[in-house]
């Protein structure tokens, strides 16, 4: 609903436009200039009770500490892998944030380079030095299924208001789906159904400013996976 | 500036070659995101100058030594084609478009807010397809837009334009013959929103009181060059609606 009703008085703003000179906040991606509240960014133009700021739709993931992201290991050290993360700084892991015990030097033996983890944000700080985690429920190395990576500005359009997306995804598709903030996806399955669910997902990204997506999406999903219907007519 | 001609640059009737005002520039079209793979892009036509700008980043700065621990670094790389001129240009960095590569990113680091990320690097490739008098402006303004495009935090979009001194006029957006052939040449940026300048050079000659009349016009000149940016960027995203409305259909 917050979507559809943002998108009746969607502005869409540039560096530099004046967002406000009533004497509203700034909010994100905003700032002052002569009392007036002027885009921080490209997006869209977000007004939230007596502040003012613009939801980028373009731009790079940030890692926020708290965040579930989906990473690939690119460098492993004798305590630590380095992971990549789609940040603009890699995230180091270390040995003492996994969940085995791992000897000194022994690192390659559980993660190797190339691997998928999925992994939680511990804490970011003002240097934007990253530090993540791998012990915490759920957090594990993938295995199986495929990887498709999508703008992290369209992630919120893939988990939809309240998860209806992914939810609608997951139960069409029958696939484990997961998104991680960072604007990775993980789809495990059987192999027609992840070709309907990354198609479906590449769909989302290319008409995300559309309304009623879901709908449309799902319409799309049951056009490509007729015979999954059937089966569900025959159980009925 | 440096050559000489017989030609008449500005007529009796204060008309310049290609049928401008002295102040009027030329036509100008902005395009952005015309490049996939590139965080950012743009493609600008100033009268027959063609330039494209493809930004990435924030990413990791490499080489570590260029790093900063405060603020992202803006790495900028001005390159003429080898068929931008009539005469072949040599491929390569010369003394000139490493002078322009630096006047370009010391603008734009005025209004990114690079402290966002600290030991990053921002980068900006700027390529001249077609020069025509006026790419350091061209490639400027072509570098704002794709960095706005790029969804970069920035203060202001910055837009660009030169004027100039030819057959004693003072003329904005002087083109080829104009340049080769004038008195001086005096390219401007600024912000827009507090029209500080954020880039001013002169090559040539001029009087106090030329200066202040090039520079003024070239500040309204570049306030249009602004709409046209906006104009751009807000174009691609309307475009997007009209096709997924499309779709609705």
């Amino acid at each position: 609903m917050e979507r559809r009703n943002a998108r009746q008085t969607r502005e869409i703003v540039v560096p530099g436009d004046v967002l406000d000179n009533s004497g509203m906040k700034p909010g994100e991606n905003a700032y002052v200039l002569d009392g007036r509240v002027h885009a921080g960014v490209m997006g869209v133009r977000n007004v939230f009770q007596n502040t003012v700021g613009v939801i980028p739709l373009r731009g790079h993931y940030m890692p926020v500490s708290g965040d579930t992201v989906i990473g690939v290991i690119i460098d492993i050290g004798p305590s630590n892998w380095t992971v990549d993360i789609s940040a603009p700084y890699p995230a180091p892991l270390h040995v003492n944030e996994v969940p085995w015990k791992v000897e000194f030097g022994d690192t390659s033996r559980y993660l190797d380079i190339g691997n998928v983890v999925l992994l939680k944000v511990l804490s970011v700080d003002e240097n934007k030095k990253i530090s993540v985690t791998m012990k915490d429920s759920g957090l594990r190395r993938i295995e199986g299924g495929r990887l498709v990576s999508i703008p992290y500005s369209k992630v919120s359009r893939i988990i939809g208001k309240s998860g209806s997306m992914i939810t609608m995804l997951k139960n069409t598709t029958d696939c484990r789906i997961f998104v991680g903030q960072n604007g990775r996806i993980w789809i495990d399955g059987e192999e027609e159904n992840m070709d309907a669910a990354a198609d479906a997902i590449k769909m989302i990204e290319a008409q995300a400013q559309a309304s009623n997506l879901t709908d449309k999406v799902r319409a799309f999903i049951e056009n490509r996976l007729p015979r999954e219907e059937d089966d569900f007519e025959e159980e009925d | 500036m440096s050559g000489h001609t017989d030609m008449v640059l500005v007529d009796e009737n204060g008309m310049r070659i290609d049928g401008r005002t002295a102040e009027e520039h030329r036509n100008i079209k902005i395009e952005a995101g015309v490049l996939s793979n590139a965080d950012g892009s743009a493609y600008v036509e100033i009268g027959k100058n063609k330039v494209l700008a493809a930004v990435y980043g924030p990413r990791e700065c490499h080489p570590r030594h260029l790093q900063n621990p405060s603020k992202a670094i803006i790495q900028c790389k001005y390159n003429m084609q080898a068929f931008s001129v009539s005469d072949r240009k040599r491929p390569g960095p010369d003394r000139r478009s490493v002078e322009i590569s630096k006047i370009i990113s010391e603008a734009l680091e005025k209004v990114v807010l690079t402290e966002l990320y600290p030991r990053a690097s921002i980068d900006v490739y700027i390529e001249i397809l077609q020069a025509n008098a006026g790419t350091r402006c061209a490639g400027l303004t072509a570098a704002s837009v794709a960095l706005a495009d790029a969804g970069i935090p920035m203060r202001d979009i910055v837009p660009a334009i030169a004027a100039g001194k030819a057959d004693g006029h003072v003329l904005l957006d002087l083109n080829k013959e104009e340049d080769n052939y004038g008195q001086a040449d005096v390219p401007v940026a600024i912000v827009p929103s507090t029209d500080e300048i954020v880039l001013l050079q002169m090559d040539g000659n001029m009087t106090r009181e030329e200066f202040d009349r090039a520079v003024k016009m070239a500040v309204g000149a570049c306030h249009e060059v602004y709409e046209l940016q906006k104009d751009a960027l807000k174009r691609r995203y309307s475009a997007n609606a009209k096709e997924a409305d499309g779709d609705e259909q």
